[in-house]
């Protein structure tokens, strides 16, 4: 498979970077939100809805779980939708431009959402969990379920890929806190208006932070429509290995890197989940800190000599 | 020739092994054994009686011939041990660090009757670490049969099974899910114990024998074994995933922040170096009273881990005796003397919580020893009335590991009911050209039993790929794989190894034998 192995020893020694893991598309959304198209085309032909990927932007990184938010077999592309809110994701959003390469991507991830052909299915996105909504709601879509996407945001200038959804859903709700687009109010009372205005759905899926999809399993709970949650807990290595993004179901612990990430909403212990995902609060509190202080350090030290050549593409030897 | 030794005429005690002090090596990361030196290891060698009946070699799961590469540590003749043991065993360097040999083949030595037994595994790493330093294990002349195999893991299992594999001149691949090789070597077994320069160097061998490592690859979710042997050309497939599932004992409280496997706790420390975080990225929960439950080599490492990262205390809980305890004998003993506290006979019931999601401590029952089990140590049973509580704020689970499930979820193979591979006597799975061994198919064993199923798996894809197509060359790479020109693959192999950076623990830096007189 590889023609170079068969090389005489050294010739693949330094100097040839073999990572192809290259970053061809990104796009910024707002000042924290921004996607990353990388080229993988094994993976973008391997991805299916509600899988994930481990990332490592240089040896020293963490391997960062993301949702799969788009990929494309025919472009050989998958897309990342990320949030810079700790120390590595905000690293990621200043280091990952166009054209530089990842350390490592690993995946896709877990066990494929269940998507077979239903009469109408009610997709719920929140925040940055709009993103990996999105290949379920164009699965549902391309089996010909009826979909309807809800979408939340806090504010209308936070919006994304409203377009790209309504290419592949029959209703769009979208919701802001404010009131800036769409209606006023959170998920849940759009949730609540496509329960109402839709007497056949099947099954609701619901991607977002923790509190809202606990929100959302308590709207569809006393409704009896089946749910589905896809979970990001604390992960390590995101193969079974660890146990670290264990989540307790009602009936007993399961692995969300290998049993899921999707799970039926009605069975998680969200407070369980919530507690967890606050382990390592102090920690990413001391790396983000550690972090803006020596990112402040470089820029006193280039500005002090006038250094005008380009950072490095990591900012690492 | 000398005369015939006898017991009464060897060295009567057991050459010691220079260790770090246990105060000072409680609190580093350094490795604790510094290893023999040419001195002891010919001392230790002349405690041999080159036996008629070498019942240690019967001891050894890959039948080295122990006797022979003693006789030749005796003559000075080094090159000629390594050579005698890498007959059987491609990797000395780890397996005298790691092999629990007063199970195996010191256990059955002959002298152990009278005296304490030969350090084989003393003598094992000896010759291990001077290999390394010396560069002997260069690529013996390999005639290619243009035979392409794959190989799933790059653990001990998938380790040994590339090695013979390349040597038998097929083109292999070992694909790894993780960022880079090595396995349980890598993110379980801690620098301490088994420093990464040793698996860096082991790898580096390999890699001069012609094999690409492919990591960050997650075989069955990338693609499925199904597709390695018809879509993507490879004629034979080994699995050797491991078994590293981690178990946790369903108790109360189990969830609770502070409480995690000791899977987790080792591999933010090893793989991804958490004990220098934030130069490194991931973080560590640090208790400060540390309860691990299990007395295995796992929870030995997880312990010992814990008191270099700065815990206070840490207490192994272990509802069975010491005398049932599965670690090695030298890890309990360095534990102790590191300053571990043992509780045998002691079990978990619940995990307190603290009132903020995280853990004040555990209650704990009494057990005491009733009859033998299936496995033929006494059972353990709860003493009524015998429950108790005692302080601490985290919680490490050593106690297993089931079945990886990945393959099973994404292949047709058949599996044993608790999720493992099923083989036969051949280590052929049910799907033809593809082997499997290891703890994937044994559940959880040692680093040398997976190294032999590694071998005798590359021992039966030899004679598969002989029988089913004597003679044939392989067609020229390039070839579309799903569609995609090779290149397109994104296959990304690991850089070839240089010499590791580190320098191997009590040596010095300048590569010579020196090393083997200096202290």
């Amino acid at each position: 498979m590889q023609p170079a192995s068969r090389q005489p020893v050294g010739s693949r020694a330094r100097g040839l970077s073999t990572s192809s893991f290259e970053i061809v598309g990104r796009e910024d959304f707002s000042d924290l939100t921004y996607t990353l198209e990388v080229r993988h085309p094994l993976m973008a032909r391997a991805a299916r809805p509600g899988q994930f990927v481990i990332v490592m932007s240089h040896p020293e990184g963490e391997r960062i779980p993301l949702t799969l938010a788009d990929f494309d077999a025919d472009a050989g592309t998958i897309t990342l939708v990320i949030q810079a809110v700790g120390k590595s994701t905000r690293e990621l959003q200043r280091d990952a431009q166009v054209g530089t390469t990842l350390y490592g991507i690993a995946g896709p991830l877990g066990v494929p959402s269940s998507i077979h052909p239903l009469r109408t299915v009610v997709c719920v996105g929140g925040g940055l969990g709009v993103a990996p909504v999105f290949p379920q709601a164009r699965a549902f879509h391309e089996n010909g379920t009826r979909v309807i996407a809800v979408l939340g945001f806090r504010s209308a200038d936070l919006v994304f890929w409203e377009e790209k959804f309504r290419d592949v859903c029959d209703d769009l709700i979208l919701c802001t806190d404010d009131g800036s687009a769409g209606i006023q109010g959170r998920v849940t009372d759009g949730l609540t208006l496509a329960l109402d205005s839709y007497d056949d759905v099947d099954e609701v899926v619901a991607i977002g932070p923790p509190v809202m999809m606990g929100a959302c399993a308590e709207v569809t709970r006393p409704r009896g429509v089946r749910t589905s949650v896809s979970l990001n807990p604390i992960m390590v290595d995101g193969t079974g290995m660890c146990g670290g993004c264990r989540v307790r179901l009602k009936d007993g612990i399961r692995f969300a890197c290998v049993d899921g990430p999707d799970f039926d909403a009605h069975q998680v212990d969200f407070e369980d989940l919530m507690n967890r995902l606050g382990s390592y609060r102090g920690d990413e509190t001391q790396a983000v800190q550690a972090w803006e202080q020596s990112c402040h350090r470089a820029e006193t030290a280039a500005s002090e000599v006038l250094v005008t050549t380009l950072p490095t593409d990591d900012g690492r030897a | 020739m000398p005369a015939k030794r006898t017991i009464r005429t060897i060295p009567q005690e057991r050459t010691p092994v220079r260790e770090q002090d246990p105060a000072e090596r409680a609190r580093n990361f350094t490795e604790v054994s510094l290893g023999y030196n040419e001195t002891e290891a010919i001392r230790e060698a002349q405690r041999c009686l080159d036996c008629a009946d070498p019942v240690c070699i019967a001891g050894c799961p890959v039948s080295i011939d122990i006797p022979g590469f003693i006789r030749k540590v005796n003559e000075g003749d080094y090159r000629g041990a390594y050579d005698t043991i890498a007959a059987s065993n491609l990797l000395p360097a780890v397996c005298g660090r790691v092999c629990p040999q007063e199970n195996q083949c010191e256990g059955v030595c002959t002298v152990a009757d009278t005296l304490e037994p030969v350090a084989i595994g003393r003598l094992e790493r000896f010759i291990g670490d001077l290999a390394i330093t010396q560069n002997w294990a260069r690529p013996p002349h390999i005639t290619p049969t243009d035979h392409r195999v794959a190989i799933v893991g790059s653990g001990p299992a998938g380790m040994a099974c590339a090695a013979d594999l390349a040597k038998a001149g097929c083109d292999v691949t070992v694909f790894e899910a993780l960022h880079l090789p090595g396995g349980v070597l890598r993110y379980g077994i801690p620098d301490f114990r088994l420093p990464n320069a040793v698996i860096d160097a082991e790898i580096a061998n390999l890699q001069q024998l012609g094999v690409t490592f492919i990591t960050n690859t997650v075989v069955g979710r990338l693609f499925t074994i199904e597709d390695m042997v018809t879509e993507l050309g490879f004629d034979a497939v080994f699995i050797g995933t491991g078994a590293g599932y981690p178990t946790m004992l369903g108790i109360p409280g189990d969830s609770l922040n502070g409480v995690l496997s000791a899977n987790e706790l080792l591999t933010r420390a090893n793989l991804m170096h958490a004990r220098d975080f934030p130069t490194y990225d991931t973080p560590i929960p640090l208790g400060r009273h540390v309860a691990v439950v299990g007395a295995g080599n796992t929870a030995m490492d997880a312990m010992r881990m814990c008191l270099r990262l700065g815990a206070e205390n840490v207490h192994c809980i272990y509802r069975r005796s010491r005398d049932e305890a599965p670690a090695r004998v030298e890890e309990v003993h360095h534990a102790e003397q590191e300053g571990v506290q043992f509780h045998w006979l002691t079990n978990p019931v619940a995990i307190l919580d603290d009132g903020r999601g995280g853990v004040r401590g555990m209650r704990c029952v009494q057990m005491e020893l009733g009859e033998a089990d299936d496995s033929g140590r006494r059972r353990p049973a709860p003493v009524p009335g015998s429950e108790f509580e005692f302080a601490c704020d985290q919680v490490v689970f050593a106690i297993g590991t089931n079945a990886n499930p990945i393959i099973g979820q994404t292949s047709r193979l058949s599996l044993n009911r608790r999720g493992y591979l099923e083989v036969d006597q051949d280590l052929a799975t049910s799907i033809a050209g593809v082997y499997a061994g290891g703890d994937i198919v044994t559940g959880a064993a040692t680093v040398i039993e997976a190294m032999g199923a590694g071998r005798r798996a590359a021992a039966a894809i030899t004679r598969y790929l002989a029988i089913r197509d004597p003679g044939r060359r392989y067609r020229e790479g390039g070839e579309p794989v799903f569609g995609m020109p090779a290149a397109e693959r994104n296959f990304a192999p690991l850089r070839l190894a240089t010499v590791p950076a580190d320098p191997l623990p009590g040596d010095e830096a300048t590569g010579t034998t020196e090393r083997t007189s200096a202290p």
